[in-house]
């Protein structure tokens, strides 16, 4: 099976082309909804079927590339210069993530049937979503950086013209620039900033060659095991790369995109910002493992970056009121999570974290989509209550959804998370302090998930009579049931030994992280004792969470009135999402705005180049003004220059 | 004596064919002066098809060459050829010029012949420049191709037409006056050696060049580099491209962008690397810091601009940057990067220019600010601009990315550059060219349609099968060069490793450095 790997890719972009060709001709929207649900499905097929294969092979055989053709090279045929094969990799890492990519892909294309159902757009929708799966595969089974970075820049693509798909609405933006944005402002913002970390891949990408010679994965990766720990470019190449990652995943500084994105219709935020896209950068992280493991001030770097974004986003997503810029925070949340297992090196718990978040945040933005779908697109959960009357089976399914992400035992969030906590503590490159920090994090979240449960679906009804919500049609349900299930068990793939279990997910990923824990001398063992009480403790701090929610917004809202009366400022704060985006706005976009506007464009090309040649112009011409006046057309005078001039001449012979 | 000796030379005249044809034709009746146009280019586009499939990529010597004597006493010929780079261009210059017709069809109503006539003489022009081996017949051509641009600018232009006309005249002029110079005092040096004469021949002067001193060679470079620099342009140079393509009309700009300005860095690469070699390596510094400068300034004032087409053409100083830092990498990537470069560069910001023409058409407008939610009224025209957009942003899988990274590496991995801040801070330009073009997209095809807009009310009417025929070829090469770039960078291969062999023996202080290339100089003239 594992030759047919180029027709994943090929499946996504066969419907692509003919959606995007033909979409506008085809009237009938379940054809429509046919053809790109069934690319992805194919795709996850072929996937299923190479994956099943794979379970019989040796572990060290399960890696195999499949080469096409020669992609970018310099063609001159010196040994040294650049050369880029369009390659597919299949391993581990590449086929859970493809598996991932199609399979919760395959589940919200079926679902987007229902939910886009009679917009104009219908067609161009399951194209784009196509084009999407097809560049996300590129980026997961690419076997070079080069063609990776084509599925990081396709996806951001695809990103923008999903989050700008409703192109004529206006959307909130929330906080002081309350309601002037629209969703193309926040689709080119997605792109902008995404861009200014694919600065740093690129950049990665050219120290990358100058150093090892290749773009492949093989010769980096082998080159670097060759490498001592603290090697300078390694350093500079994994900081780089990260910078990448923080676009992409929306990691601090980078984050502000996210929570914009979310103008984009609902099955994109949970396709794209939740379940897929936004994780590229974990799996980046994680296939350069090695080049990581290099540099440990890197990996430090990546574990404070994701622990304090964690936490950031998290007390963002305490006061939001719109559904899903909620459930935003929470991702970019969650990503901090799975970017603190990578600082930890604790690869596989943070891949194991980005597949079941991407089952219960898929779930859970689908939710969303289908009590914004019955409520007609109101998003504001204020406006929102008693809901699990009138859609009783997204209730349900969304409730799993947050005690999945909550952490409760044996939901797949219990597992994947408590995981990360435990090698934040335990890990070499842990520590005390990020447990602390991603424990607070648990907390919060429990909390804030809980907060848009009981405000969204308990208490009384506080939306006017003229709403009638219904619950949505099979199209949507059936993926909410399928996804709820796999947020139930989905951690089931990696129970802890400590819980005697195998971990399975860690026994199938170790040939991928093998070189680096290697480089890393990571030892298996620990004590079983502390991870109970660690264990322990987050399980409490979690269920002190729903419970404090439960508590304040069914019983006493009165409490969080006072906390934010009572520490208004902080309350401000939050609301306003820490003003990151006002200051870069005004630190960076508007002086670069001023300074092309007056100092290059009109004070330095128009006044000082052009100044100077127009002077230049009007000199000469002055010059030629004041010559033109000898020439009087009077003979007399000619005459007098001319007797003038022999005077001169004989004189000055005489003279020498 | 065989239609293939003959090949290089029919390309180049034949639009004289077209002229004459003209000449005969009434000009009232416009459809047949169309035609004639959009046919005689059409052949000439099929002429470089035929250069390019019979060009031997691994054949390292110029091909289709052709010489005969013109000025024996000074040894001057009419001598002509092409390597892999040349080649390229050609067919660039013969894809563009049919397209750019097509694409303007009912733009141009006054003095329709003369207009006419006026493009095939510029593509005569053209072709000639890039085929071209003998120094003198070069300088014909680059001053006989200066002459109807002058004249397309400054009769069928804007507003301000005869201004712009005048800058970009003078500008040129002045550059080129002291490539004659250059050019001569080139030829002076050549009778000076023992057993020397006077001669313009390029094979010759290559092998002469080594000869030349250094203090001589940096005046000579000096003067051929200002005259090209000016030509790119690389900056501070630029004031008279934004004018210049303003006031254009769309086929003008079309084949300004497209063509004219890749004659600067062709010189670059055929006359100032291979000939001052010495001179070169002490003043790359200076090049690439214009050239990134370039790169981050032009993007800069881009964004800032309210009309579509003068942002347009600042992009292209910002674009064209990268084409001279390639070149002046001189490593293998860079100059390959640099030569794709030039054709992608050609491709997409030819096709942006008759996009706006399209919608000025339209609208006669071009201002930013006039425009909003043009994408609900025209749909293939937002997705075609869409497209060549994110060709011009430099996104993977599209031609604008292949040759912006190799530069990039080439720049990044240069020897002669010593340092890795020139691909850096080039690198800085891959976002800006995301913000001022994503924002131009956004406040003309996207929102709502404005209230108050000329065409508010109207039926702006999407884009003709004559305009979609024209952009499609375009976006085919956009995805081509894009996915499957080796069809055309295999052609090239031979001149960039040709020059950096050079550069890299001249660095070595190896003699005789031209050792390697592979000019051959018929002997017999025919």
């Amino acid at each position: 099976m594992i030759p047919f790997t180029p027709y994943i890719v090929l499946f996504p972009f066969i419907g692509f082309l003919v959606l995007g060709l033909f979409g506008s001709k085809i009237k009938n929207e379940k054809v429509i909804g046919i053809i790109g649900s069934g690319a992805v499905g194919a795709a996850f097929a072929i996937a299923a079927a190479i994956f099943v294969q794979m379970l019989g092979m040796e572990p060290q055989d399960r890696r195999r590339v499949v080469e096409l053709f020669t992609w970018i090279s310099t063609f001159t045929g010196t040994a040294s210069s650049f050369n880029v094969v369009i390659g597919y990799q299949v391993d581990q890492l590449s086929i859970l993530m493809t598996l991932v990519v199609t399979g919760v892909g395959f589940l919200i294309h079926v679902y987007s049937v229902g939910y886009m159902h009679g917009d104009a757009g219908f067609w161009r929708f399951f194209a784009y979503l196509n084009l999407f799966i097809f560049a996300m595969l590129n980026l997961v089974l690419a076997d070079n950086f080069l063609l990776m970075f084509l599925g990081w820049e396709g996806v951001g693509l695809c990103s923008y013209l999903l989050i700008g798909f409703w192109y004529e609405r206006k959307f909130d933006v929330g906080g002081y620039a309350a309601g002037v944005a629209t969703t193309n402002d926040a689709a080119k913002k997605a792109f902008i900033v995404n861009r200014v970390g694919d600065f740093g891949f690129i950049l990665a990408m050219l120290l990358i060659f100058a150093t090892f010679g290749s773009l492949r994965f093989d010769a980096v990766f082998s080159g670097a095991e060759l490498m001592s720990i603290g090697n300078q470019a390694a350093f500079w190449i994994t900081l780089l790369l990260f910078v990448g990652a923080t676009g992409k995943s929306a990691q601090i500084p980078l984050f502000v995109w996210l929570p914009d994105a979310m103008a984009g219709p609902t099955p994109v935020s949970a396709l794209i910002h939740a379940a897929t896209m936004v994780t590229a950068g974990v799996y980046m992280v994680a296939r350069c493992s090695i080049l990581f493991a290099l540099a440990p001030s890197t990996m430090q770097i990546v574990a404070i970056i994701g622990s304090l974004t964690a936490i950031v986003a998290a007390s963002i997503g305490l006061v939001q009121n719109d559904i899903k810029k909620v459930l935003a925070y929470s991702t970019v949340s969650q990503l901090g999570y799975m970017f603190l297992a990578m600082g930890v090196a604790a690869f596989s718990a943070g891949i194991f974290h980005l597949t079941t978040h991407a089952f219960f945040k898929a779930l859970l933005f689908l939710g969303s989509g289908a009590v914004i779908h019955a409520m007609h697109d109101e998003q504001n959960i204020q406006n929102m209550g008693g809901l699990k009357r009138h859609l009783p089976t997204t209730y349900r399914t969304f409730l799993i959804g947050a005690i999945a992400i909550a952490g409760i035992f044996p939901f797949a969030g219990f597992f994947s998370k408590d995981e990360i906590l435990w090698k934040a503590f335990s890990s070499e490159q842990g520590s005390a302090v990020l447990w602390v920090v991603a424990l607070l994090g648990a907390g919060l979240t429990a909390f804030y998930m809980f907060r848009l449960v009981i405000l969204t679906f308990e208490g009384p009804a506080r939306f006017g009579q003229n709403v009638h919500p219904h619950e949505a049609p099979r199209t949507m349900t059936i993926p909410l049931v399928i996804l709820a299930f796999l947020s139930l068990v989905g951690g089931f793939i990696g129970v802890p030994k400590s819980l005697l279990g195998n971990n399975m997910i860690e026994h199938w990923l170790a040939p991928v992280f093998e070189a680096a824990s290697t480089k890393l001398l990571l030892s298996e063992e620990s004590v079983h004792a502390t991870e109970y009480v660690l264990m322990i403790l987050s399980l409490g701090i979690a269920g002190a969470g729903i419970y404090g929610a439960w508590k304040v917004y069914t019983k006493r809202i009165d409490i969080a009135e006072a906390v934010s009366t009572k520490y208004k400022r902080m309350y401000h704060v939050l609301l306003n999402k820490y003003f990151v985006d006002e200051v870069y706005d005004g630190a960076i976009v508007r002086p670069t705005v001023k300074l092309s506007e007056r100092l290059l464009w009109k004070g330095f090309d128009v006044a000082v180049i052009d100044g100077a040649l127009n002077g230049l112009a009007s000199l000469i011409s002055l010059i030629a003004m004041s010559f033109r006046k000898i020439q009087t057309g009077i003979a007399q005078m000619y005459a007098v220059v001319f007797v003038g001039g022999i005077v001169f001449v004989l004189a000055w012979l005489v003279l020498k | 004596m065989s239609f293939h000796d003959y090949a290089l030379t029919i390309t180049i005249f034949f639009p004289l064919l077209g002229v004459l044809v003209l000449f005969f034709t009434p000009k009232n009746s416009v459809r047949s002066i169309k035609l004639t146009g959009f046919v005689s280019t059409l052949i000439v586009f099929i002429l470089s098809l035929y250069l390019f499939f019979g060009f031997e990529s691994d054949n390292p010597s110029f091909q289709f060459q052709q010489q005969v004597t013109w000025i024996s006493g000074l040894n001057i010929g009419y001598t002509i050829g092409i390597d892999g780079m040349a080649l390229l261009l050609i067919v660039l210059t013969a894809f563009l010029t049919p397209l750019a017709l097509l694409g303007t069809w009912n733009s141009v109503e006054h003095r329709l012949k003369e207009y006419t006539m006026m493009v095939l003489l510029l593509e005569l022009g053209m072709v000639g420049v890039f085929a071209a081996l003998d120094l003198f017949l070069f300088y014909m051509f680059w001053e006989a191709m200066l002459i109807p641009m002058y004249f397309i600018i400054g009769i069928w232009g804007g507003q301000d037409r005869v201004y712009a006309a005048i800058k970009f005249f003078l500008y040129t002029l002045f550059g080129s006056l002291l490539m004659l110079v250059a050019i001569l005092a080139l030829g002076y040096f050549a009778s000076t050696l023992p057993e020397g004469e006077f001669t313009t021949n390029l094979a010759t002067l290559y092998a002469v060049a080594q000869h030349i001193p250094l203090n001589l060679q940096l005046w000579m470079f000096a003067a051929f580099a200002l005259s090209f620099a000016i030509k790119v342009p690389l900056f501070p140079l630029h004031t008279w491209l934004p004018d210049a393509h303003v006031q254009a009309p769309t086929a003008g700009s079309v084949i300004l962008a497209g063509v004219l300005l890749k004659m600067g860095t062709y010189g670059f690469l055929r006359f100032c690397l291979p000939l001052f070699p010495e001179a070169s390596l002490r003043l790359t510094p200076v090049l690439c810091v214009l050239a990134v400068v370039g790169i981050i300034y032009g993007a800069l004032v881009a964004m800032v601009q309210t009309d579509i087409k003068k942002l347009v053409a600042y992009s292209s100083v910002s674009h064209l940057g990268f084409v001279v830092l390639g070149i002046f990498a001189m490593t293998e990537e860079g100059i390959q990067g640099a030569i794709i470069q030039m054709v992608n560069h050609g491709l997409s910001t030819g096709a942006l220019f008759l996009l706006v023409g399209m919608i000025y058409d339209r609208t006669h407008t071009r201002t930013i600010s006039d425009f909003g939610g043009v994408a609900k009224l025209m749909p293939v025209y937002a997705t075609f601009f869409l497209v060549i957009s994110l060709s011009s942003i430099g996104l993977p899988g599209l031609n604008g990315f292949v040759g912006e990274f190799l530069v990039l590496l080439g720049a990044f991995k240069s020897a002669v550059l010593g340092t890795y801040a020139y691909a850096a801070i080039a690198g800085i330009g891959v976002i800006l060219s995301a913000v001022y073009l994503l924002w131009m997209y956004q406040r003309v095809m996207l929102g709502p349609v404005r209230e108050g807009a000329v065409y508010a009310g109207h039926k702006l009417s999407d884009i003709t099968k004559r305009e979609m025929v024209a952009l499609g070829f375009i976006v085919i090469f956009v995805v081509w060069i894009g996915v499957y770039p080796g069809t055309f960078l295999k052609k090239s291969a031979w001149t960039a490793k040709t020059v950096v062999t050079l550069m890299e023996n001249v660095q070595r202080g190896f003699q005789p450095r031209y050792a390697e290339w592979p000019l051959k100089v018929p002997n017999e003239n025919k």
